[in-house]
């Protein structure tokens, strides 16, 4: 593809690749950077003239500190790890269930389930948050964990579904029939021999559906109010912000620190995760 | 007949087992969780959504019946205009640049190069981590006293004066473009990367032989072939941003002075803020007719590929 001197490769490929990779970073270097700033360097006017932006000689834990002594971050991070996988579990195996059905079995209406489902996974969670928070009062599960653990599913459901039916129609036919010639029951050549083969899929759906719970924000801001029973982007949000005034070296330790969870998952799994961002929208 | 034989050696299956044979038993039995909750926490709201935005709901009062006069009192109101024309600026613009942005990463990721997998996991570290977060990062950068991008663009000389990035109602939706832009720019390079990878080398060797400029290779044989994916990925993301709140939320909340709301912001300032839920409810309902006209434009467009 490329042809030419070198100086050509540089001016088309490397210093745009460059700097896309420095703008799309640099928002998460001024994270961990403010993280560690002392405050006295952090309130210092854009145009005082000792100002050093990118680096500080006075690194500090105080930030990270205040998170913990006098914010209940450690409660919102367990609460949003224990919601993200109890969601995601839910999703991977009413999806993974749905999307065998839907990729393998003949039953009428199998087409139409099909869209219903791809429809439902293009439904935006601001379309339904004003009736939900309503039905969630009335289900008693206000300010609990459970209000998200139970709506978290209505994304990553129709997600997880579709992903897996591309999976399984990836699947020969052959395998599962040579278990029933043996004797297996439909239900058995499913688990034993289906399932194992759609582990890869399995990862990737559970990634991206766990990286999605950990996302969300607009449920989480309205199902849940009392401190204790936050999420990560909720709390740190309504926690650190009094009034007009906002916290900036907590905000963004807990905004660095918030993040640590999903980028340790996504690192060990990027592969998976890559596929399933590309399987989602494929179709 | 295998199957029978075989069965008919070992114990008698117990009837719920039997049942499961059939198939549309078990594709009924594999549905029911995923019906139950989508029913529950979708079809449901729906329904409420619905009902609630022809009532007169506040928090707390009970209201009454009163047909469209939410959507009426809505219509008429200079915020909920403003919300409607800034949602389609904001879905339009950002939808382009991202297109374009995300294509030309694409392409420059689509070649050997040392590091290449490192670069690739880190470039979409702006679509993993939780929008609400690193939205945070952008906000403190553009702070209108302690901006580092005010300081950068000072020490450049292009400015002798801060620019108030938030605090101007048009530099403020400028401001959420930007962010919107960076956060989606990583989804749109690595969806049309996987796309731009289908696509065989042997084509492009072809046409360079036939002697086609590279722009003439792109524009007649890679574009073409990429398509289906870029439909795919403009429709989902045009969904995610039309009905967008966290980054508005987190960066203006809607201000200066309400110029910046979306459909979802404005409900919720409406609904969960002043507590007007049948207002809100209304003002989120309004977004549906635009989105279920994205949706049906997606499903004849992935029929009309299928088909053919």
């Amino acid at each position: 593809m490329i042809e030419g001197a070198a100086w050509r490769k540089w001016v088309f490929y490397n210093i745009p690749l460059i700097l896309f990779v420095f703008v799309l970073l640099f928002p998460f270097y001024w994270m961990i950077i403010t993280t560690f700033r002392p405050d006295g360097e952090l309130y210092r006017p854009w145009n005082a003239a000792n100002y050093q932006p990118f680096w500080t000689n006075n690194p500090t834990l105080d930030h990270i500190l205040y998170l913990f002594e006098e914010t209940s971050f450690g409660r919102w991070m367990l609460n949003t790890m224990f919601i993200a996988a109890v969601s995601t579990v839910i999703s991977l195996f009413c999806g993974v269930l749905a999307g065998y059905a839907l990729a393998r079995l003949n039953f009428p209406f199998a087409g139409g389930l099909g869209t219903v489902i791809f429809v439902t996974y293009l439904v935006p969670q601001t379309l339904l948050f004003i009736p939900l928070a309503e039905i969630i009062r009335n289900f008693q599960l206000g300010d609990t964990p459970w209000s998200l653990i139970l709506t978290y599913p209505t994304f990553l459901i129709p997600f997880c579904t579709w992903l897996m039916m591309g999976y399984f129609k990836a699947i020969p036919k052959e395998l599962e029939e040579c278990a029933r010639i043996d004797g297996a029951s439909r239900w058995k050549a499913m688990v034993y021999i289906i399932l194992p083969v759609a582990v890869p899929g399995i990862l990737s759906a559970g990634i991206f559906a766990f990286t999605l719970s950990w996302n969300e924000f607009i449920y989480a801001l309205v199902f849940l109010s009392s401190p204790d029973q936050k999420t990560v982007p909720v709390g740190v949000t309504s926690e650190l912000i009094r009034g007009d005034v906002f916290f900036w070296g907590p905000l963004m330790a807990g905004a660095l620190l918030g993040s640590i969870p999903v980028a340790i998952v996504y690192s060990f799994f990027v592969e998976h995760y890559v596929s399933g961002l590309t399987g989602s929208v494929k179709g | 007949m295998a199957v029978t034989a075989v069965s008919g050696s070992v114990a008698r299956p117990i009837p719920r087992l039997r049942r499961m044979e059939d198939e549309r038993w078990l594709a009924f039995a594999l549905l029911v969780p995923t019906a139950v909750l989508l029913g529950l926490f979708i079809a449901y709201p729906f329904v409420e959504g619905v009902l609630l935005s022809l009532n007169s709901t506040r928090v707390g009062i009970k209201g009454e019946f009163v047909g469209l006069k939410n959507f009426d009192k809505v219509w008429n109101d200079s915020i909920f205009r403003t919300s409607v024309w800034n949602t389609f600026w904001y879905t339009g613009v950002t939808t382009v640049f991202k297109l374009a942005l995300g294509l030309w990463l694409a392409i420059l990721l689509n070649r050997h190069f040392r590091g290449k997998a490192l670069v690739r996991a880190f470039i979409l570290l702006p679509f993993i981590i939780p929008t609400v977060l690193s939205t945070f990062a952008w906000k403190w950068m553009f702070d209108p006293t302690f901006s580092v991008i005010n300081w950068t663009l000072f020490q450049l000389g292009f400015i002798t004066q801060r620019i108030n990035w938030l605090g101007d109602p048009d530099l403020a939706m400028t401001s959420i473009i930007i962010v919107n832009v960076w956060r989606g720019v990583p989804f749109f390079a690595i969806s049309l990367l996987a796309g731009l990878q289908t696509i065989s080398p042997e084509l492009q060797e072809a046409a360079a032989i036939d002697g086609a400029r590279p722009w003439q290779r792109f524009w007649h044989v890679t574009w073409p072939l990429l398509l289906p994916v870029t439909m795919v990925v403009v429709l989902f993301s045009v969904i995610q941003t039309f009905a967008d709140f966290q980054l508005v939320y987190v960066m203006t909340g809607g201000g200066p002075a309400n110029a910046t709301h979306l459909f979802a912001t404005y409900a919720y300032q409406l609904g969960i803020g002043t507590g007007l839920l049948s207002e809100g409810a209304a003002v989120s309902l309004a977004m549906f007719p635009f989105l279920f006209l994205i949706v049906v434009v997606q499903l004849l467009y992935i029929r009309r590929v299928e088909t053919r």
